[in-house]
């Protein structure tokens, strides 16, 4: 036990090396596309609107919160785990200690999520500028961090199975890209014809917003979101066990 | 099969440091390794020699884990390296052909992610990096990112590194490619040393020069089969210990190989006089180009 919670520290620790020292420029990296999507979403196009009976700039930042937790942390642990394996060719060293698989998988996913939470932090920091949100309760943070890890193990996943660096932004681009658009994120839920309503339910980041939106709005909280959230998270969680024994060829 | 049991699970006294069963490994069509057989005692240096692509690196995948085997089993330090991966790790030190460092750290932090994850005590970690980074010739290099490092540095950090655990087989996949001739030598007194403290070593090269300074033993593979199995020796002993080196009509060479200097002599005597020719003792790399080269000689006369 003391030794997995070891390995895992290890695992981290070197991308945590690296983070620290290149802190700035991977802040700044983080925060540009977001604060657009807050300045043209938020302020340019969603002035005077409201949705859900909230102002839009209200109703979109936790949508811009779970959209950037979830390429944070998915960007961050596939693209250096990626990295690792194709480039460097390190992740074999790795893959050559004896630490079980579980503390790898962990320990690599685990960047994903203090980037992803470190964006998101300073994306609310941003938006609290802009608008204070009415409530803020502890359902909050917790969905930020089930959201963040749910991503970083697709990361994770992602990683393991690509066999070119153009396997990695296919999968961005297929089903990163359409996810964080589609997925009530811009928009209310309801504004969506019923028959598309299904797929959108399917992606997880729907439910990530729903309940980040709830804790942060007041409003209902949705229990079932969570839960299929957290569903996510462990169906991509096994994912990475089925991954990383594929990853050894 | 006791023994074969009692060897699996660790009992046996005088283990093997390495066995190979019926290893096969294939990559979709291709065969990299077919039906390998092979044995490696405790404290041997033992060079597995063969061209490129004959299967080396995939065997030292398989020994380490790195690749499932398709059939066959292969055990190191009587663990068997499917079913008790963790056990074997703990007791092998690899040095891949490529550098396998994490580029975004310096030299010490990479030792120390490795120290980290073998368990080495915080107490004695920076003592031991220390030790082999001044064994290598590395400690005014440690801080410096592994980019700026030169391919013999690397190279020999990655030695270095493999070192940390004190393991008791390492692997070296083709230790000194592409290395300066001077830091070739440095590396295998290194080798040497390493072999003195009584680590097992496993070495693919195809340097045969390398072979035959360094290993007591040496396997020849070409094209997934080990073709050949000995001390360089005898080895030597089976092409013939003396070799004539021939320039025939000053374009090509040709070689033959005669049980001993006497008998090379003689056929010399019987050569037309405008044919050069030279008497040399045989060279494991003789053994080599005959053992291997059959296929392309043969393809050449059809």
């Amino acid at each position: 036990m003391l030794e997995t919670l070891q390995d895992i520290g290890t695992v981290v620790w070197v991308d945590l090396r690296f983070l620290r020292r290149n802190l700035t420029k991977t802040m700044a990296l983080t925060l540009i596309a977001p604060v657009l999507y807050l300045l043209a979403f938020g302020y340019g196009l969603g002035r005077g609107t409201l949705v859900e009976g909230y102002s839009y700039l209200d109703f979109v930042i936790p949508g811009i919160i779970a959209l950037t937790a979830m390429t944070t942390a998915f960007n961050t642990s596939g693209l250096k785990l990626h990295v690792d394996r194709l480039f460097y060719k390190c992740f074999d060293e790795t893959l050559m200690a004896p630490v079980s698989p579980f503390s790898i998988i962990v320990g690599k996913a685990l960047i994903g999520v203090v980037r992803g939470l470190m964006s998101s932090a300073a994306i609310l920091a941003v938006a609290l500028a802009f608008s204070p949100l009415p409530t803020m309760n502890l359902l909050f943070p917790l969905s930020l961090v089930l959201t963040c890890f749910a991503f970083s193990f697709l990361g994770v996943i992602v990683a393991l199975l690509a066999k070119t660096h153009q396997d990695m932004t296919l999968f961005m681009s297929l089903v990163i890209l359409p996810m964080s658009f589609l997925s009530g994120t811009f928009f209310s839920l309801s504004q969506v014809p019923d028959a598309l309503i299904a797929v959108l339910y399917a992606s997880p980041l729907t439910h990530a917003c729903l309940c980040l939106r709830a804790s942060a709005l007041g409003q209902p909280f949705p229990w079932l979101s969570l839960a299929v959230l957290m569903l996510f998270g462990a169906a991509f969680f096994g994912l990475c066990f089925v991954a990383l024994k594929k990853a050894i060829r | 099969m006791v023994s074969k049991y009692l060897h699996q699970r660790g009992y046996w006294a005088v283990e093997k440091a390495i066995e190979i069963h019926n290893l096969t490994k294939r990559y979709k069509d291709v065969c990299a390794v077919e039906n390998l057989n092979l044995s490696i005692e405790n404290g041997e240096i033992f060079g597995f020699l063969g061209p490129n692509g004959a299967g080396k690196t995939t065997t030292i995948r398989a020994l380490t884990g790195l690749a499932k085997p398709t059939s066959g089993s292969v055990s190191v330090c009587g663990f068997n390296v499917a079913s008790e991966p963790e056990k074997v790790k703990r007791v092998i030190g690899v040095v891949q052909q490529h550098f396998t460092f994490d580029l975004d750290l310096n030299l010490r932090e990479n030792m120390e992610l490795h120290a980290r994850l073998h368990h080495i005590p915080k107490n004695i970690r920076r003592q031991r990096i220390d030790e082999l980074l001044e064994f290598v010739s590395l400690t005014k290099q440690s801080e410096r990112l592994v980019e700026d490092l030169s391919g013999g540095m690397k190279k020999a950090a990655m030695i270095a590194r493999a070192l940390l655990h004190q393991p008791k087989i390492i692997f070296l996949d083709e230790p000194t490619v592409g290395l300066d001739v001077q830091i070739r030598r440095r590396m295998w007194d290194l080798i040497r040393k390493l072999s003195r403290s009584g680590t097992t070593i496993f070495l693919t090269t195809h340097y045969i020069e390398e072979a035959e300074a360094l290993c007591s033993r040496v396997g020849i593979v070409n094209q997934g089969h080990l073709i050949a199995l000995g001390s360089p020796s005898e080895l030597r002993g089976q092409v013939g210990l003396a070799t004539v080196e021939m320039l025939v009509g000053g374009e090509y060479t040709r070689y033959e190989h005669f049980v001993d200097r006497q008998e090379a002599l003689a056929y010399m005597q019987c050569l037309p006089s405008d044919v050069k020719a030279v008497v040399r003792d045989s060279s494991l790399e003789d053994v080599f180009v005959k053992l291997t080269g059959k296929k392309v000689e043969a393809d050449g006369d059809a």
